[in-house]
């Protein structure tokens, strides 16, 4: 176990390096950053002191050192349109992106596991086909268009959900602002969990009834009938049980497209989190921003697979032997 | 009264109208405590059989018509929540492979624990107490550390032994085995064998043992129905049907055993393979690989003789015995000279 965990940093290390290596080279490369600090109206020979001053002069390998270095201590500048460190920055906007990611992990799981189950073992129903039309849909939208629709409807027509913002949050011991304990707070977070999961869920779906129509055929599933389980536990237990191996897979890669769908959900409903930071900074070229976000993003991947890595010891027991093994 | 009494069990796979017909007027009785074994060829359906008798045919199999009575209750006719009762408690099953039969990823503990609380209100630390006991009756050591452990950690002999016990946990009335011992390892077959005949016995529990091995058959089985393309075609008890076989399928079977005495010389073997599901052959349908096949055997359908030693569909041994009463031909001491 801790060597697993050892090697695992180790490949962190190494990828988020990369990450870091492409973070600056996006910040040296958006525009020039004395032009963005001082403007039009300054000679030539200001510019060249203050670039002198920034250490922007200096070789490529020293300026990246020096960019680790600060990085290391959380320092990626500061930024150019809120005049704070970039890092708090971000790190204000984080909670919104996981509370809105959380909500719709747990939506998705809600929606997905019953519907994939029913529609392997009852796959004739017209229930089944219902569900496996709206997962074709749901899997070609893009989630802009979801997204938009949904607030059009509920929003705009029905007027049952509100259009925008987190509503009222409740601040945790000053560090981490929930929306998830004001009853305003859950009301906005109805609309944008759900088009996030719109494109999640039938991935899921789809996902959970091919491995299950597989499992069921599967000599251990006959024997579990058999000695007389109940279809329930023979469904949700010795079937279910072994497809969480692939779903936990594939839910460790879809964690990145999941901090992409965030972008445009939370650009659409103007989402206070980093997903609309990342794209109001562009706008802005607030290039300290940019690369804060960027490495931020970096450290919740790596950090999500490891983890998923070792859930995937407490569902795999060949898995767990490996692990001590080694 | 008989415990298990099967009659005129026909099983078809596909749709009602253009069903695909597999098994053909199955009848047979199983008594108490009795071991009888079913053999033939892959194909013949016999572990189809296996798994119409507790109504666990995967689809599209159905049975088309028939009665299988337990104790004098219609198995055919229950209703799933019904059948789900017999499974496990009245009727046990054996599979064939115990690499594939428990499921990875659950311990051997908790897949036996749960096979006794399905049918009773046990609760779990009793039902430890009977897993842990049953586990150190198939001769498991250390049955306390194979409780918590998955399957993978087990040899395919342990696994095997582990299946039995699960089998013997509720003392059935029958255990169905489907082939227990194929995909074991050839010098641990004997020992799971021996290790469920003594089990059956200890606990006055009835076997059906399906197997493809005619060796197997006489260490356990009192009784043998040997299985040709869906249909019985010799039924009668073990020994007698191994010393002198009747039809000329289960001659060739006991031709094709191999032997030691025999070292250098090529294997018999019946000529020609088992006919598909989809294209049998009219009448009997052995007759494309049998040596003594007449006119008849094409067209019609043998019917049940007893020959003596055992109840047989053949023609040619139909027309014999009418003819004389006598046995002295050729064609009936074929198989004597094999065991």
């Amino acid at each position: 176990m801790f060597v697993f965990l050892l090697r695992r940093l180790l490949q962190a290390c190494i990828v988020m390096l990369i990450i870091s290596l492409l973070s600056f080279v996006i910040q040296g490369n958006l525009g020039d950053p004395v032009r963005q600090m001082v403007g039009q109206s300054v000679t030539s020979e200001e510019v060249e002191k203050i670039r002198q001053e920034q250490g922007l002069n200096d070789s490529f390998f020293q300026q990246y050192g020096r960019y680790i270095k600060n990085a290391l201590h959380g320092d990626f500048g500061e930024s150019y349109f809120y005049k704070e460190p970039a890092f708090h920055v971000i790190m204000a906007k984080l909670p919104a992106t996981i509370e809105l990611t959380l909500a719709a992990i747990i939506l998705t799981i809600v929606i997905a596991i019953p519907c994939g189950v029913f529609t392997a073992i009852r796959p004739k129903n017209l229930a089944s086909h219902g569900i496996m039309f709206f997962s074709t849909i749901g899997l070609s939208t893009p989630i802009f268009i979801t997204a938009i629709l949904l607030l059009y409807v509920f929003s705009a027509l029905l007027q049952w959900t509100p259009s925008f913002g987190r509503g009222e949050t409740v601040s945790i011991m000053g560090l981490w602002e929930s929306g998830f304990f004001s009853l305003d707070g859950l009301y906005h977070l109805i609309l944008p969990s759900i088009s996030l999961s719109f494109i999640l869920a039938p991935l899921f779906i789809r996902l959970i009834r091919s491995e299950m129509l597989e499992i069921m055929e599967s000599e251990y599933i006959k024997y579990a009938k058999a000695k007389g389980l109940s279809s329930a536990r023979v469904y949700f237990i010795h079937a279910l049980k072994n497809i969480m191996l692939p779903i936990i897979t594939i839910g460790g890669i879809q964690i990145g497209n999941i901090i992409a769908y965030t972008i445009l959900t939370e650009t659409v409903f103007q989402w206070p989190g980093m997903g609309s930071l990342f794209i109001d900074s562009i706008n802005r070229v607030d290039t300290p921003v940019i690369s804060a976000y960027l490495m931020v993003v970096g450290v919740i991947f790596v950090f999500t697979n490891t983890l998923v890595d070792l859930v995937y010891g407490l569902f795999n027991p060949t898995v767990k032997l490996a692990v001590k093994d080694v | 009264m008989a415990l298990l009494e099967v009659k005129n069990l026909n099983v078809s796979f596909g749709a009602k109208h253009n069903a695909v017909p597999v098994l053909f007027d199955i009848s047979f009785i199983l008594h108490r405590r009795e071991r009888i074994a079913i053999v033939g060829e892959s194909g013949a359906g016999k572990s189809t059989l296996g798994f119409a008798l507790v109504n666990l045919l995967s689809k599209p199999g159905h049975i088309h018509s028939g009665t299988v009575k337990l104790d004098g209750t219609n198995l055919t006719t229950l209703t799933s929540p019904q059948m789900q009762k017999i499974r496990g408690k009245r009727i046990a099953m054996i599979f064939q492979d115990p690499m594939v039969t428990l499921n990875p990823v659950i311990t051997i503990g908790k897949q036996m624990v749960e096979a006794i609380r399905a049918h009773t209100s046990i609760n779990r630390h009793d039902a430890k107490k009977i897993v842990l006991e049953k586990l150190a009756q198939v001769q498991i050591p250390a049955p306390d550390i194979r409780f918590d452990q998955y399957p993978h950690e087990l040899s395919g002999g342990m696994r095997q032994r582990v299946i039995i016990a699960t089998a013997l946990l509720l003392t059935p009335d029958i255990i169905i085995a489907d082939e227990p011992t194929t995909a074991l390892d050839v010098t641990i077959q004997a020992e799971i064998l021996e290790l469920l005949k003594s089990m059956c016995e200890e606990n006055n529990v009835a076997l059906i043992l399906i197997t493809h091995d005619l060796g197997v058959v006489s260490r356990v089985a009192e009784r043998t129905m040997v299985m040709y393309a869906g249909r019985i075609v010799e039924e009668g008890p073990t020994l007698e049907i191994i010393n002198d076989p009747q039809h000329p399928y289960t001659q060739g079977l006991l031709n094709a055993l191999p032997q030691m005495t025999l070292a250098g010389h090529k294997l018999n073997q019946i000529p020609g393979s088992m006919p598909s599901l989809s294209d049998r052959p009219n009448g009997c349908a052995f007759h494309p690989r049998c040596q003594y096949a007449i006119e008849k055997c094409q067209i019609k359908q043998p019917n049940y003789i007893y020959s003596g030693i055992s109840t047989v569909a053949c023609h040619v041994l139909e027309d014999m015995i009418s003819e004389t009463s006598s046995s002295d031909s050729a064609f009936l001491n074929d198989g004597k000279d094999v065991l």
